[in-house]
């Protein structure tokens, strides 16, 4: 009983939505209707609120607190301080960097806007107005917001509570406020190369201090039950399920006795991967008053004490033939981490993976060396929209490659052509030890090149240039180029896990007896819209509508153990996991399907919603007919039911790549600028959806662009955040937004079940450095070899002021 | 980011709100679209135990252009001023420069009375004011007075206006024709790093007569007398301008922030003056 009218088969295929299908995304119905379900949406009956007192200075000692008038408040319930926390050892909290965090201020505080009190109420109206009742009495201590004067001799202990000498989570520390150096690479041979070499260029490479600024803050919402012993916690997780076994280890709770939501989060971009004392003090509030406890921070909070990204002083050297042949490179980090040590890395990597600094360049040898440093800032270093310190890495190489051509003398463009990893170098092994996957450099260069139209455009900035230096205009072109390699998909086993936990992830599948499905991950989707493309990737794997799967993920009762959602490593991963566990349903499918075909299961194959008797394709069950039988149909040798679970461990991290042009327009006069063409190509591997993918890009270039031209969290010299609002902190509205020009070449990862790469975070990646280099570039005629982000109106007329362009 | 209690008071006329001034006063203030004290009162850097709202007292809104003098309500929102035809066409300078504040949503609540009323001095309207020479109306116990826009501003967040009195209207003459705002700023919403209102009168290739105001780079908005009286008689040729430039530069008094420098606060002032001043030329 087969269909009447059969659909040919590109018909079905279209039908599925499968892989490659520009899918509309499922998640954005609820979405743009308001009807998102996020953290702060949580109300549950008799839920109080907590609220934090936070210090206004960067550094003090605390001589008392009173909470007493707090107390008095209509409406409070409690004020909970570290003397409140310390019998319960939460009064400090462990890192994922292997440091520790006071979760209250433990007699000092180190940071503006750490957090002092928890002030518990029946509402937030009230324990806004406990806040202002609770009297801390500070002295002030002197402050350090200069991670190179924090190393000085005589620099004040920042950190009391480390003994002085003993070695830090990472090694051995050389200085008080010192708090890792590590090391990749060949140090004696690099100093060696670059030494000897025909040309060697030197520069200080800095890449401030920004915020992820995700537009849903922090928060999260409590609830213990006394009854059942059992503690619910929402929270905005990147990581669900390691939130989970981070709060049963420092809490006791039993695991199975806590359940971890990620309900709808409003954007992560390494913000929400992290422990912060909000979600510490909402549980511990709970379980002292017995009832639910919510804490949201509000924009202000999020930007001052949340974990910042980058604050990366990089100080580079590469050397190269006279002809332009890279010949060794060299970077010296100085890494300003804050007053804690809360990067959120895999814990054997406190720099992240800062050593795919080489970039697409075939790099003979190299060396990194990296000095962590605690100083009175907020504590932070996530990876913002890229996997762990990739964005530094990016920007860093993308600088010194166009220094390097400064000091050759040379076409940029042309030192990137002759210095790619070729073709067929994939498998590649860097100098600083990484196997690069596979990848294509060339041909995406070149495609590039072509689209933007390159030589014409060099001819017409040299006739801006001409007319800027005749007096007739005031305006510069700049031509910022790029060719990135990310390493994303955190990672194997062997050698990535965080707190232990290895970083694999995971997938499960139940197939419904009428043919739909249910798939549930590890991960936790924060718009990048895991709801759609999963779906996809099964329904291409599986034979069943993408439209008739409902991916799940975030709630730790349901779905499987995975990692989370940070660092592109979603589809890399839990994607995999996906395809892997999606091939487990179709081999038992197969063996219904010969069953009920009455052949052997060698005699069927699969075609795309069905399988087929081999030779006679009339001969089909359809999915739909296999998963009725797989419950409904006594076969033997066979159990019933159509489920199946996948914890995949890649065996490589994956390489995406990209080569990004940025043209823009500078008004010397008010340092004000003009992107008149963004051209991104990127090569993500295989694409599961196209306009998914375009949204990835324009939202990471959008964000890339604010970091380039103006986003930074800047402090004054006694550690006051400037930068605390949005009237300050740069997020670009539909006017500033530029307009973007999405590419792509295929290279598949070669070890993907699916040859997906993931695309989130190239974008920033490879945009920071586009933007970026697309204003060196247009002063280089001028003489201008490094200037510091971001380039606001201010920093480019300085830049312009400098180099006598005003006179 | 939350609000002290208070006590929200809505009259529908003059008289009451005024009485609720004097009844409550230094712990009364008045809200027109509440874009700067409603942050204020959300940071608790300012405490308001009595908010009076002015909206529903209908005399405050309305445009009236009449032949020789042009009447705007203080409760008139941005949006409706840039959206009034009359206005538009007598006083183009308005609808140019209210353009420039923030961004539409906050232009369908903020108001010409608080923008000026206020004395912030990043806010567009108070230099405009001192551009056009309007005259403010304020009322209060002892009745209705006038105080000239040049002469309203003390310092920041400190002007002529007495703390029971409630501005009621703008007035000022239809402007000289050549007209322009300069504006630089970061993003859509911010405040201007500097800013430049111009109005030029101009018969054949002489300017007849000028007027010339700056915002955000003072305490105060800054009456450039000096710079626009340099212009008058001259064919505003680049050396007029530069004249007009170097004596605005000798009446601000910038100070630094996220904006930027000193320095670079007064190089801006001389590019949007310029700017300003050539583009009210070629209107006039």
């Amino acid at each position: 009983m087969n269909e009447k009218a059969p659909l040919d088969r590109d018909e079905r295929i279209s039908n599925l939505k499968g892989m490659g299908c520009s899918r509309k995304r499922v998640e954005d119905v609820r979405f743009t209707q308001g009807r998102g379900n996020y953290v702060d949406d949580v109300k549950l009956p008799g839920m109080l609120f907590g609220d934090f007192v936070r210090s206004p200075y960067a550094h003090a000692r605390i001589k008392s607190i009173d909470t007493e008038a707090a107390k008095a408040i209509p409406g409070v319930i409690a004020v909970l301080t570290a003397a409140d926390l310390a019998p319960l050892n939460l009064h400090w909290m462990p890192t994922l960097a292997g440091d520790k965090q006071m979760v209250l201020a433990d007699g000092k505080v180190l940071f503006q806007g750490q957090e002092v009190a928890f002030v518990v109420a029946e509402d937030r109206y009230a324990a806004a107005d406990g806040i202002e009742a609770v009297v801390v009495d500070y002295e002030e201590l002197p402050v350090i917001t200069d991670p190179f004067k924090a190393l000085a001799d005589d620099a004040v202990v920042l950190r009391e509570d480390l003994e002085a000498g003993a070695d830090g989570a990472h090694g051995p520390r050389r200085h008080h406020n010192h708090i890792f150096l590590w090391e990749a690479g060949d140090k004696t041979t690099t100093e060696q190369a670059i030494d000897s070499a025909d040309v060697v260029a030197e520069e200080m490479v800095y890449y401030h201090r920004t915020h992820p600024c995700p537009l849903e803050t922090c928060g999260s919402v409590a609830s213990m039950d006394k009854i059942t012993g059992k503690l619910t916690l929402w929270g905005t997780f990147q990581a669900p399920h390691v939130v989970r076994t981070v709060a049963s280890l420092l809490s006791g709770i039993e695991e199975h006795n806590i359940r971890v939501i990620s309900p709808d989060i409003g954007g992560g971009f390494g913000n929400k991967v992290g422990v912060y004392p909000g979600y510490v003090c909402s549980i511990v509030a709970s379980i002292v008053t017995g009832k639910p406890v919510k804490w949201v921070e509000d924009r202000m909070e999020n930007l001052m004490a949340t974990a910042f990204a980058r604050d990366y002083w990089m100080k580079g050297r590469i050397s190269a033939t006279k002809e332009g042949k890279i010949t060794g490179l060299e970077c010296h980090v100085t890494a300003d981490h804050g007053a804690f040590d809360a990067c959120a890395d895999p814990t054997k990597f406190p720099a992240g993976f800062f050593h795919i600094c080489t970039g697409s360049y075939d790099i003979p040898t190299a060396y990194v060396g990296v000095d962590g440093v605690y100083t009175n800032k907020a504590p932070g270093g996530v990876a913002y929209r890229c996997s762990f310190r990739v964005t530094e890495a990016a920007y860093f190489i993308e600088r010194m490659i166009e220094v390097l051509a400064i000091e050759l003398d040379m076409d940029a463009a042309e030192l990137r052509r002759i210095n790619f990893i070729r073709q067929d170098q994939f498998p590649y092994q860097s100098a600083l030890g990484w196997e690069y996957d596979s990848g294509d450099y060339h041909t995406a260069w070149d495609k590039a090149m072509a689209a933007v139209g390159y030589d014409d455009l060099r001819k017409e900035q040299a006739e801006m240039v001409e007319a800027f230096k005749r007096g007739e205009s005031r305006k510069l072109l700049g031509i910022g180029l790029t060719h990135f390699t990310e390493i994303v998909g955190a990672g194997p086993v062997k050698n990535c896990d965080i707190l232990g936990m290895g970083m694999f992830d995971s997938c499960e599948i139940r197939i419904h007896p009428t043919g739909s499905a249910i798939a549930r991950l590890g991960t936790i989707s924060q718009g990048q819209g895991h709801a759609t493309t999963f779906a996809q990737i099964l329904a291409t794997e599986i034979g069943i509508q993408a439209d008739s799967i409902t991916v799940e993920e975030g709630d730790t009762d349901t779905a499987p153990y995975g990692l989370g959602t940070y660092g592109s490593r979603s589809t890399p991963v839990a994607g995999a996991a996906t395809a892997m566990a999606g091939r487990k349903i179709r081999a038992k499918a197969q063996m219904i399907a010969a069953y009920l075909l009455e052949v052997h299961d060698d005699d069927v194959e699969f075609d795309v919603d069905r399988f087929v008797v081999k030779g006679a394709p009339e001969r089909f069950k359809t999915m739909k007919e296999i998963a009725y039988a797989a419950y409904n149909q006594a076969i033997p040798g066979v159990e019933p039911g159509l489920e199946a679970v996948s914890y995949y461990d890649p065996p490589n991290m994956t390489y995406p790549f990209g080569a990004y042009i940025c043209v823009m327009e500078i008004d010397v006069d008010t340092g004000t600028h003009h992107v008149r063409q963004m051209y991104a190509l990127d090569d993500c591997g295989t694409r599961i959806n196209p306009m998914v993918i375009d949204g990835q890009v324009h939202g990471g270039l959008t964000e890339a662009y604010a970091i380039a031209m103006g986003q930074e969290i800047a402090y004054d010299e006694i550690g006051n955040c400037k930068t605390g609002t949005l009237m300050d902190f740069f997020i670009p509205t539909s006017f500033e937004t530029p307009h973007y020009t999405t590419d792509h070449t295929v290279t598949p990862s070669p070890h993907h079940p699916i040859g997906a790469k993931g695309v989130g975070e190239s974008p920033n990646v490879g945009g920071v450095p586009a933007f970026s280099n697309a204003v060196h570039d247009a002063f280089r005629a001028f003489g201008l070899r490094q200037s510091h982000m971001p380039h606001d109106q201010w920093r480019i007329w300085e830049t312009a002021n400098k180099l006598g362009m005003h006179a | 980011m939350i609000p002290a209690a208070f006590e929200y008071h809505r009259p529908s006329d003059i008289a009451a709100a005024l009485s609720i001034l004097t009844e409550y006063g230094d712990d009364a203030r008045v809200i027109a679209g509440g874009h700067s004290l409603v942050p204020m009162m959300k940071l608790r850097m300012a405490e308001v135990p009595h908010l009076i709202d002015l909206q529903d007292i209908g005399t405050l809104r309305g445009i009236d252009v009449g032949a020789d003098r042009i009447r705007i309500g203080a409760m008139t929102t941005q949006h409706d001023l840039i959206n009034h035809d009359a206005l538009t066409n007598a006083a183009p300078t308005i609808r140019e420069t209210a353009l420039q504040i923030a961004d539409p949503q906050v232009r369908y609540m903020g108001t010409i009375g608080g923008n000026v009323a206020n004395g912030d001095p990043g806010n567009d309207m108070p230099a405009l004011m001192q551009c056009l020479d309007a005259t403010f109306y304020l009322t209060g116990p002892n009745g209705e007075r006038t105080v000239s826009a040049r002469e309203f501003y003390f310092a920041a967040y400190a002007t002529d206006r007495e703390d029971d009195e409630i501005l009621t209207a703008i007035e000022f003459a239809h402007p000289m024709p050549g007209f322009a705002y300069e504006k630089q700023k970061r993003k859509i919403g911010d405040y201007a790093t500097a800013a430049a209102a111009v109005l030029i009168q101009r018969d054949g290739e002489r300017c007849t007569g000028a007027s010339i105001a700056m915002t955000n780079l003072s305490d105060t908005p800054v009456f450039a007398e000096d710079a626009a009286a340099t212009l008058v008689g001259t064919a505003v040729d680049s050396a007029a301008i530069a004249a007009a430039i170097e004596a605005m530069q000798q009446a601000i008094d910038p100070s630094e922030d996220n904006r930027g420098p000193v320095p670079f606060k007064r190089h801006i002032a001389g590019v949007v003056l310029q700017r300003a001043i050539e583009r009210a030329w070629s209107r006039a």
